[in-house]
């Protein structure tokens, strides 16, 4: 019989092999179903492999991908490290490219050095607004912000129909349901030539830096983990519950939102209801992987890009459904649970007598 | 029943260690019917360990446990699994109680006992069970009410019904006097005996030294994972118990004298609260130097007196002046004006177990200079300040940065208590301070509290505990169903005064005062 055991410490050492183990555990099971299909699964590893890391090309195109899920992991971790379940970054991310699209589609005409600034502002304001009202609601009338924060992403999604097919609907766009362009000025300047890579990666990985020293080394990141760890402990010891939350709804819904602006002014210049196919969703995925720990979000991110860039590749060539990028992402979450499990208990082996 | 005194439990060899931690040393016990023992040790001794082997929480590392059934014919018990231990018939009371506090009284009990697919019907049933098993022990309990709607005292008896209404054989009972008044106390005990007479045999686990000379036939004693003792109680006294569980010798001290100065709380006719916590028009006045204890079963009211004092609760009516100033309007101010607190649950409302040692040291002194420049936490500063604490508080840690959730519960008092007191507090609530705590950390946090004391704050004790209260009180006041007595100087009460005004009947002395 097997046995689960609590662990007195977990080692510093599992706290990093496991997540490891479980991102390489869900390729290996997402390429075993692979198998049951019929592909040859050893050509369709090294088609993952090439299409996410195997030219200077790919790699960009990885990085460009993790961008988005740096920040919308970020975002999910700042709130669950609170233990504020903020299940709406998908909605916070529209919301902020929203934004982006009417503070820089020409209303506004400034250098490049204000107007960059305004949009990532402009994406995190409407981000982290979003965010703040479900905060309220719990604050105030113990509304589940899981229910309510859910829910907001489809409202909002449909708001930016509204104002794709109406106000903001590109004259030019020959019917098509997009936005008008930002201006030249607003768009973020490109890392390499012809790559698609942005200085939004270089914001991804300033914002990573900034909420691992805000919740190590600052009051009130102690604050929000104090609220996240032992609520009323930490009203007790005069920490305003309340007000801690709405400070990491603000943040959490501001790096969602900047998720947002960063895709429309670095990557595609103007607004579709398509912007993000779940970047909100995976986002959780990957603060799961990264244990909510802000520096892993990074290798975390990059890892669910490489699975979403690399299976377009190998889906191209091999003729089978990309979804299979969403197998294995979702299958690494699950991966993640049970390594969890690992990281807090022993296995141990009972005999039966 | 027959077979009064035949063995029933067999703990053969049993050990368990947490790395270089020895819980457990070859640890032999046994139990027999009708037999009523106590097990004795200081935090840390290896009770909660050995008992989570008993229960199968533990998987032992060595040794085994061997349960004879009804026909007496012995057999292990299955290791690593509480289904076998329940089917066992090993009931537990918990210190902290495992209730699901959505549910009635009822539903608790039968909780697990019942397929889903059972009708009222047999609820029915169980009713009439529970109701014959209340008859019989004298354990009364609401069984209609949602169980948080309940008082601390109810909910135990609740536990201890569930127990045995789930045929228990053996049963386990964790500090389970801690939370009643002396008259119910009583009316435990004698359940307990006469279960035993019906041939159940009862482990009991508490710190109180005169429940277990009163209560108990025989005393093991558990330290540092060892037993050191297995004797009859009779012949056995306080001293020596206190000796073979620390392994020293231990001295009670007395309240210090008082020269009560300033009023630092005044209460005048103040209303609180709402539902079973509500005071009503409570008068109380501490000076500086002055410890008054507030006797009383929880749930009359004290939670909301200790929310007061915390910044957690405002009066809705009367006059409250705490150090100068009105009523705190939240924790933050309490802290600010000078009110060190210790909070009834320090499971709930005292520890962040995820976080460090050194973290939930600084937790009320976040924004003090020493602690935090510009927003930023000064860590050294903090694991400093800590290391300092752990030393002059004697809390035994693997270090200020280990996560709270390692230490035990006397250890974590003792740092808890270090906060409450890192501001050099004017007012100290102490609500329940040494629950649960075993004698050397009790000895320690009621000097402190002395001292503390003696150097000028006012004590608000609040505790269930009477050698408690006579120990620390200049005055005790007693709290029933939210009206407050005025409070007496402890030197004129005795137990069965206090008992009588904890179940609503304030004698003469208490009348005098008033």
């Amino acid at each position: 019989m097997i046995r689960f055991e609590p662990r007195a410490a977990p080692s510093p050492l599992l706290a990093v092999t496991i997540p490891m183990a479980a991102a390489f555990g869900s390729l290996l099971i997402a390429l075993a179903i692979l198998k049951l299909t019929g592909t040859p699964v050893l050509s369709a590893a090294g088609l993952l492999v090439n299409g996410a890391a195997g030219s200077l090309f790919a790699l960009t195109e990885t990085l460009t991908r993790a961008t988005p899920l740096i920040l919308t992991g970020l975002a999910v971790t700042v709130a669950f490290r609170a233990r504020l379940w903020n299940i709406g970054a998908e909605g916070q991310l529209y919301a902020g490219a929203l934004a982006a699209v009417a503070v820089g589609g020409g209303q506004i005409d400034a250098p490049a050095f204000i107007l960059i600034p305004l949009i990532c502002l402009a994406g995190a304001a409407a981000g982290a607004l979003l965010l703040l009202g479900p905060v309220l609601l719990k604050a105030r009338l113990s509304v589940d912000e899981v229910v309510t924060t859910l829910l907001l992403n489809f409202i909002v999604l449909l708001v930016v129909q509204m104002m794709l097919e109406g106000p903001m609907k590109d004259p030019m766009g020959m019917g098509w349901p997009q936005s008008i362009p930002i201006l030249d000025e607003a768009a973020l300047p490109r890392l390499f030539a012809q790559m698609r890579l942005h200085a939004g990666l270089l914001i991804a990985l300033a914002a990573a830096l900034g909420v691992h020293l805000l919740l190590g080394a600052t009051v009130l990141g102690y604050e929000m983990r104090a609220v996240g760890g032992n609520p009323a402990a930490a009203r007790f010891a005069g920490i305003p519950v309340d007000a801690t939350l709405a400070k990491t709804a603000l943040l959490s819904g501001a790096l969602a939102g900047l998720a947002g602006a960063s895709e429309v002014a670095g990557l595609k210049g103007y607004l579709t209801a398509d912007l993000s196919p779940g970047f909100g969703y995976s986002g959780i995925v990957v603060a799961m992987l990264a244990a909510l720990n802000p520096l892993a979000v990074v290798p975390a991110a990059i890892f669910a890009a490489g699975v979403f860039v690399g299976a377009d590749t190998m889906s191209r060539t091999l003729g089978i459904s990309n979804y299979f990028a969403d197998l294995t992402v979702s299958l690494a979450l699950l991966c993640v649970l049970v390594g969890s499990l690992f990281l807090r208990y022993r296995l141990r082996w009972v005999g039966r007598r | 029943m027959s077979g009064i005194g035949e063995a029933v439990l067999r703990l053969e060899g049993v050990g368990k260690r947490f790395g270089a931690l020895v819980a457990n040393d070859a640890i032999d016990l046994s139990l027999h019917r009708g037999e009523v023992v106590a097990l004795l040790g200081e935090n840390g001794a290896g009770k909660t360990t050995l008992m989570n082997i008993l229960f199968g929480h533990y998987v032992a590392d060595e040794g085994r446990v061997m349960l004879a059934d009804a026909a007496g014919a012995w057999s292990e018990l299955p290791r690593g699994s509480p289904q076998a231990a329940l089917a066992a018939g090993i009931g537990m009371v918990h210190q902290h109680f495992t209730l699901a506090e959505n549910l009635t009284g009822l539903e608790n009990i039968i909780l697990g006992t019942q397929a889903w697919y059972s009708l009222r019907l047999s609820r029915r049933e169980a009713r009439k069970r529970i109701a014959a098993l209340m008859r019989r022990t004298g354990l009364q309990a609401d069984l209609d009410l949602p169980v948080d709607r309940l008082g601390v005292g109810e909910r135990q008896r609740l536990e201890i019904l569930k127990a045995l209404y789930r045929k228990a054989r053996i049963l386990v009972l964790d500090e389970p006097t801690a939370v009643l008044t002396p008259q119910e106390a009583e009316g435990l005990f004698a359940a307990v005996r006469t279960l035993a007479r019906e041939g159940l045999a009862v482990l009991f686990i508490s710190h109180k030294l005169g429940e277990v000379l009163a209560l108990t036939d025989r005393l093991v004693v558990l330290r540092s994972g060892r037993k050191v003792a297995d004797r009859p109680t009779a012949g056995a006294d306080r001293a020596l118990i206190a000796q073979l569980m620390v392994g020293r010798e231990v001295d009670v001290a007395r309240p210090a004298r008082a020269e009560p100065g300033r009023p630092v709380l005044v209460l005048d006719k103040v209303g609180a609260g709402q539902g079973r916590g509500r005071l009503s028009a409570i008068d109380l006045t501490i000076r500086a130097g002055e410890i008054v204890g507030i006797a009383g079963v929880s749930g009359n009211g004290q939670a909301t007196l200790a929310e007061l004092v915390a910044g957690l609760a405002q009066p809705i009516e009367g006059r409250m002046d705490l150090l100068g100033s009105g009523a705190p309007a939240n924790p933050f101010e309490a802290i600010a004006r000078g009110v060190g607190r210790l909070s009834e649950d320090r499971h709930r409302d005292g520890m962040v177990a995820e976080m460090s040692v050194a973290e939930n040291l600084i937790m009320e002194q976040r924004w003090s200079k020493g602690v935090q420049r510009f927003g930023l936490i000064r860590r050294d500063a903090a694991r400093d300040a800590a290391k300092v604490a752990i030393a002059a508080f004697d809390i035994r840690c693997p270090g200020a940065e280990a996560p709270l959730r390692l230490l035990s519960g006397g250890n974590i008092q003792k740092l808890l208590l270090a906060r409450a007191l890192a501001g050099a507090p004017r007012l100290i609530l102490a609500n329940q301070p040494t629950r649960g705590l075993d004698v050397g950390a009790t000895v320690e946090v009621h000097a402190r509290l002395r001292r503390a004391a003696l150097e000028g704050a006012g004590v608000l004790l609040i505790s269930e505990d009477f050698d408690e209260l006579f120990a620390l009180s200049h005055r005790i006041a007693v709290m029933h169903g939210g009206a407050l007595t005025p409070a007496v100087a402890a030197q004129s009460l005795d137990v069965q005064t206090i008992g009588l005004a904890m179940a609503g009947q304030p004698g003469a002395v208490f009348e005098a005062a008033a």
